[in-house]
């Protein structure tokens, strides 16, 4: 299911992910929210820069996470401050804990978001519910 | 536009009700990148052992947040927001699902100038996410 011996692992800092106001209203668009001129950056969106950390995990052979037994079980996002168009942001992915619950897996991930300062942005915490052979 | 002063533990501030099509789902997998296809394709959502096609938990994620921030009209923002993916939205190849959502404020924090509100988002009268708690700063 999951190496329980990646638990404390940290995977190397991602290539830079440069926030474009057009994927930002695309996103804004498919979460039903509003696309108008000032609008709101989509909260959830640092999900998509999240992703870039996880895809590490999924083609490390170590972690030998089964991504097809997989479901989100928890997401949560810590803001900083709020993303603009324009950010250019790394991320660097951190495996807080793995548990063993009733036959599944749960993995806890940690990844921090950074500007290209190098200020923290954004903290996107992830628990995957990897399920069990028999589950 | 809600004033922090005003706001009272217990008051609904917004609802919203959000009608996903397969169309949502195959937008949103453009939009943010996941294709998995248990989220567009009935033979494998079948094939895995699910009820149906699904609606990404993200999408719903993305969706339960929407009331609040037309609520807020940039007068607050964001800064903490984290749910539990307790239930699938199944979504039918022809038709709709609507999910709904009441925002609730739950909490005040006043020297931070903070409320927390519950966002209780169901989904043909089952809550689909738990724990669904969003602080705005004002």
């Amino acid at each position: 299911m999951v190496n329980p011996d990646i638990q404390g692992k940290r995977y190397p800092r991602t290539r830079p992910y440069i926030v474009g106001l057009e994927k930002l209203r695309e996103f804004s668009a498919a979460t039903f929210g509003n696309t108008a001129d000032g609008f709101v950056v989509p909260p959830t969106f640092p999900i998509a820069i999240q992703e870039h950390s996880l895809s590490l995990v999924i083609a490390d052979p170590e972690a030998g996470l089964d991504f097809s037994r997989v479901v989100h079980g928890e997401q949560r996002f810590i803001y900083e401050r709020q993303l603009v168009p324009g950010d250019e942001l790394t991320s660097e992915l951190e495996v807080a804990s793995v548990k063993s619950l009733g036959g599944n897996h749960m993995v806890t991930f940690n990844t921090e978001i950074f500007d290209k300062q190098d200020n923290l942005v954004c903290t996107a915490i992830s628990t995957l519910v990897v399920r069990g052979e028999d589950a | 536009m809600p004033e922090f002063s005003a706001l009272e533990v217990g008051q609904v501030v917004a609802e919203g009700e959000f009608p996903i099509t397969r169309d949502s789902l195959v937008r949103y997998a453009g939009a943010s990148g996941d294709f998995n296809p248990i989220h567009y394709r009935d033979d494998v959502a079948k094939q895995v052992g699910l009820p149906g096609v699904l609606a990404h938990g993200m999408l719903t994620m993305g969706i339960a947040i929407q009331p609040v921030l037309s609520w807020l009209e940039g007068s607050g923002e964001v800064v903490d927001y984290s749910v539990r993916f307790t239930k699938p939205v199944v979504v039918p190849a022809k038709g709709e699902a609507v999910v709904s959502v009441v925002a609730t404020v739950a909490a005040k924090d006043e020297e931070n100038s903070r409320v927390r509100v519950d966002l209780t988002t169901t989904f043909e009268g089952n809550t689909v996410l738990g724990k669904a708690q969003a602080w705005v700063k004002f």
